[in-house]
């Protein structure tokens, strides 16, 4: 019955956003408030059906239906519960079920916040969101029905991919994709824009928190595919430039480019078009990277091919990219800028720097990324771009981009004056450049790694210092310290929180510049009770174990760890063997510490346990990544919250202060 | 409007046109079509029990072609896919003198057996105890199939499902071979 009834649902919701996009399309142009009434009233028929989707399949997923095929070919009668529901997205078709919910939802907001305030804008808006989702509609009618019947129904089905057994599956897809859909508000925003001819700023004005909110899911969910990747997949990294990584971090690099230099359109009113084409190819790279992922044209771990879903999403990437640039190219005497560039030494140069490097660092992985496609295009060899390409010029555009982030928030608009060079740069510089000979004397040798720590100081300086000083000139005007400091971020809260994440991101470098530069490793084969040791650890294999669990079977090795100061711990890290896999998973054991990791990873061994190899790491201030993510989701959240309105912040302000 | 803005109102769209034809290119290749370094290698011998207790073994096969397939209960869906064609690829040419060999991949005897008999399989399938056969022949996934002539040479491997027009050209192609 399920199959049946989830079909039908999914192609009910699809023709009612065909029909909620026409609608609200017509009702813009024909002034007709009974038709927008109505596409809204599809917008949330949608939204209902999707959710009716959604819960059929989760409901299969528990109920073991395997007269879905999805189910069958996800799930077996041995996978735990939490990871029957979390396999919902754990491959193509439902996650194109939470692509479409989650644009559901944020359709749904937008109808609620801009139903009233934008009525020129909101009808197009709703028809760009509710296009968009008959696309998602389509694919899950057509290439890739999660309710495909299954007959004759197995008496178990194939599992999930043991390596999505894992928390980290269960919040990175749902941050992803929340970042993935996210722009798809301001991509709407911005078309409604072109289309009625509102080419100002009003768009930004309007979607700019919205940006942060994509801009911060997408962070969360590349720093949560990182975590995932260092911890089950055992090479003891956390970035590989995998094809799939790199469909994930375009868009965040040109999203990152499109949320700084909207702020020079709302200041200085140039840029428009720039604008518009960043947020065109914001939105055009996360759609672009679930082609990638789900047609198979390109070689990766992750990626699967998936019959022709790859040519429905090149077909609708072709549709979004020419339809849009079309408008974009229609409108062009529209968006003239109407400020000019006065000085190279200013913030709008810094945050044109900011974009110039950002969209290059973005061409540069698109560029590695579908090389391999271009090579065998044009000279008919198969290649593969391995990480040495991408971080040998990535490395200086990202170092570039550290130094901007000291330089963009201080430098003054228009012109700095020498006065302004000196009063903000002079001392974090002399800071930047002090604690880099610090380290150096301390025993630091790596030229790249003090570059990165100088220009991390220096960043962190800048911010400090204008904290400081933001903070000094409330305390003269007669603010008590609490209110100086935290109610100061709270009234200038984008600044600071935009500072906060600077900070985040810059914890984060650190922690990639460490390591890639101080991270070591060996292998080896230890027979029971021998020892061996690395970088101060010195580790004992104890022995093997069988344990069989109750979707597969696991050896787990232990071994016992003691470090300079005596006993430290006990890893035990195992092989996992899942029937329906080939090879075994290796499952990996570690302790985190703030400067460096402790890793092992179970290799081959003797089915008598006598001896065994072992894959230890000790990789160094990996944890700063996931303290990093960490600064960086409270950044976000400090410049989302709505900025207090002026006048209770004032009356609060005195409250504090009179108690 | 102006000539340099009326260029730029047909380049920016047509600007993203090479990168769509570009990935349109991209369905046409298969980035794990790797070329199998057996194919035209002499196939590995291999001695097997099968299911129903009679030896399986290669060498006795030559001048004959042969298909060995590689399969699991588990493979789902795509060993059940091809599951009806090779039956009947087995059925249409072994009066031909073609040979076929399932081989039992990582799997468990008594869902292996239920296939075998969901099926109606007549051609010889036989465990691989170890996986050593299929560690021989280079077996990546399930299900892959080898196509071996009349020499013993690896002449085509096919990765995923086959089908009865690929059995079909391949095993006609083969057995129009000489000896």
């Amino acid at each position: 019955m399920t199959p049946e009834v989830g079909y039908a649902a999914t192609v009910a919701a699809l023709i009612l956003a065909v029909y909620g996009s026409g609608a609200a399309a017509l009702s813009a142009v024909k002034g007709r408030a009974d038709l927008r009434r109505s596409s809204e009233r599809a917008a949330v028929g949608v939204w209902l059906l999707v959710m009716t989707c959604m819960a059929l399949l989760i409901y299969a997923f528990l109920t073991f239906d395997f007269s879905v095929r999805y189910v069958a070919g996800n799930t077996n009668l041995g996978t735990p519960f939490y990871y029957r529901i979390t396999a919902v997205w754990g491959a193509l078709e439902g996650s194109i079920i939470l692509w479409a919910f989650m644009l559901s939802i944020y359709t749904l907001i937008v109808m609620a916040r801009y139903r009233r305030t934008q009525p020129q804008l909101y009808p197009w808006v709703l028809a760009v969101m509710l296009g968009i989702s008959a696309f998602f509609l389509l694919v899950m009618a057509i290439p890739a029905p999660p309710f495909e019947r299954l007959s004759p129904i197995p008496a178990d089905g194939r599992g999930l991919n043991p390596l999505l057994e894992d928390s980290g599956m269960i919040t990175h897809p749902v941050a992803l994709y929340l970042g993935f859909t996210g722009f798809t508000v301001p991509f709407a925003f911005a078309m409604a824009a072109l289309i009625i001819g509102r080419t100002g700023d009003e768009w930004i004005t309007i979607t700019r928190r919205w940006t942060i909110v994509a801009w911060y899911f997408l962070s969360l969910g590349l720093l949560i595919g990182g975590w995932w990747s260092y911890h089950v997949l055992g090479w003891g990294g956390y970035w590989a430039w995998d094809p799939v990584e790199n469909a994930a971090f375009m868009p965040w690099l040109t999203g990152t480019a499109f949320l700084h230099s909207v702020m020079i359109q709302e200041r200085r009113r140039m840029l428009k078009l720039w604008n518009l084409t960043l947020i065109i190819l914001t939105f055009s790279l996360t759609l672009f990277g679930t082609f990638l992922t789900r047609s198979g044209i390109i070689g990766s771990v992750h990626a699967f091919s998936q019959g022709s879903v790859g040519q429905f999403f090149l077909g609708f990437l072709a549709l979004i990219v020419l339809g849009a640039f079309s408008l974009l190219a229609w409108r062009l005497e529209r968006l003239h800028a109407q400020g000019e560039l006065d000085s190279i030494v200013s913030r709008e140069s810094a945050f044109l720097l900011n974009n110039l490097f950002l969209v290059a660092a973005a061409f540069t992985v698109f560029f590695g990324t579908v090389f391999p496609l271009l090579s065998e295009a044009v000279k008919g060899q198969k290649v593969s771009v391995g990480a040495a390409f991408f971080n040998l010029v990535n490395i200086p555009i990202f170092l570039a981009l550290i130094f901007l982030m000291g330089v963009g928030p201080l430098i003054a608009w228009r012109r700095a004056s020498a006065e302004n060079l000196r009063r903000n740069f002079l001392t974090p510089v002399a800071i930047g450049i002090a604690a880099a000979a610090v380290c150096r004397v301390a025993g630091v040798a790596n030229a790249l790694v003090l570059l990165c720590l100088a220009l991390v100081v220096f960043v962190a300086a800048t911010i400090a210092l204008d904290f400081a000083r933001a903070a000094r000139a409330r305390r003269r005007t007669g603010d008590g310290w609490l209110d100086a400091t935290w109610g100061l971020a709270l009234r200038q809260n984008r600044r600071y929180g935009g500072f906060v994440v600077h900070l985040g991101i810059l914890v984060v470098a650190l922690g990639v510049a460490g390591s890639q530069a101080w991270s070591t490793q060996t292998e080896a084969t230890l027979n029971r009770g021998e020892s061996m040791e690395l970088a101060g650890y010195t580790i004992r294999f104890d022995g093997l174990q069988g344990v069989e669990e109750s979707n597969h079977a696991k050896v787990v090795g232990t071994f016992t760890v003691s470090d300079r100061k005596g006993p430290y711990t006990v890893l035990t890290p195992a092989k996992k063997f899942y029937p329906q896999e080939q090879t075994p998973i290796a499952a990996v054991d570690y302790r985190l510490g703030f400067m460096e990791d402790l890793y092992l990873v179970l290799g081959e061994f003797a089915r008598d346990g006598s001896h065994a190899t072992i894959k230890i790491q000790v990789n160094r201030m990996v944890s700063w990544l996931w303290i990093g993510g960490f600064l960086l989701t409270l950044g976000a959240a400090l410049a989302i919250v709505p900025e207090p309105r002026r006048t209770p912040a004032v009356a609060r302000a005195g409250q504090t202060a009179a108690a | 409007m102006s000539g340099r803005s009326r260029i730029l109102r047909w380049a920016i769209p047509l600007a993203v046109v090479p990168v769509l034809v570009l990935l349109a290119y991209g369905f046409r290749t298969d980035p794990r079509d790797i070329p199998s370094p057996l194919l035209g290698r002499p196939a590995s011998p291999f001695k097997l029990t099968a299911f129903d207790g009679k030896p399986v073994a290669l060498e006795s096969l030559r001048g004959q072609v042969v298909v060995v397939n590689f399969w699991a209960s588990w493979c789902y869906p795509a060993c059940y896919e091809e599951a009806p064609s090779l039956e009947r690829a087995w059925k249409a040419y072994k009066d031909r003198g073609l040979v076929m060999v399932g081989v039992n991949y990582q799997d468990k005897d008594e869902p292996a057996r239920r296939f075998l008999a969901q099926f109606g399989h007549t051609f010889p399938n036989a465990p691989d105890p170890g996986s050593r056969v299929s560690v021989d022949y280079g077996v990546y996934g399930v299900p892959e199939t080898y196509f071996i002539d009349k020499k013993g040479r690896v002449r085509f491997k096919q990765v995923g499902p086959v089908s009865d027009e690929m059995l079909k050209d391949q095993i006609e192609r083969l057995l129009a071979e000489a000896a």
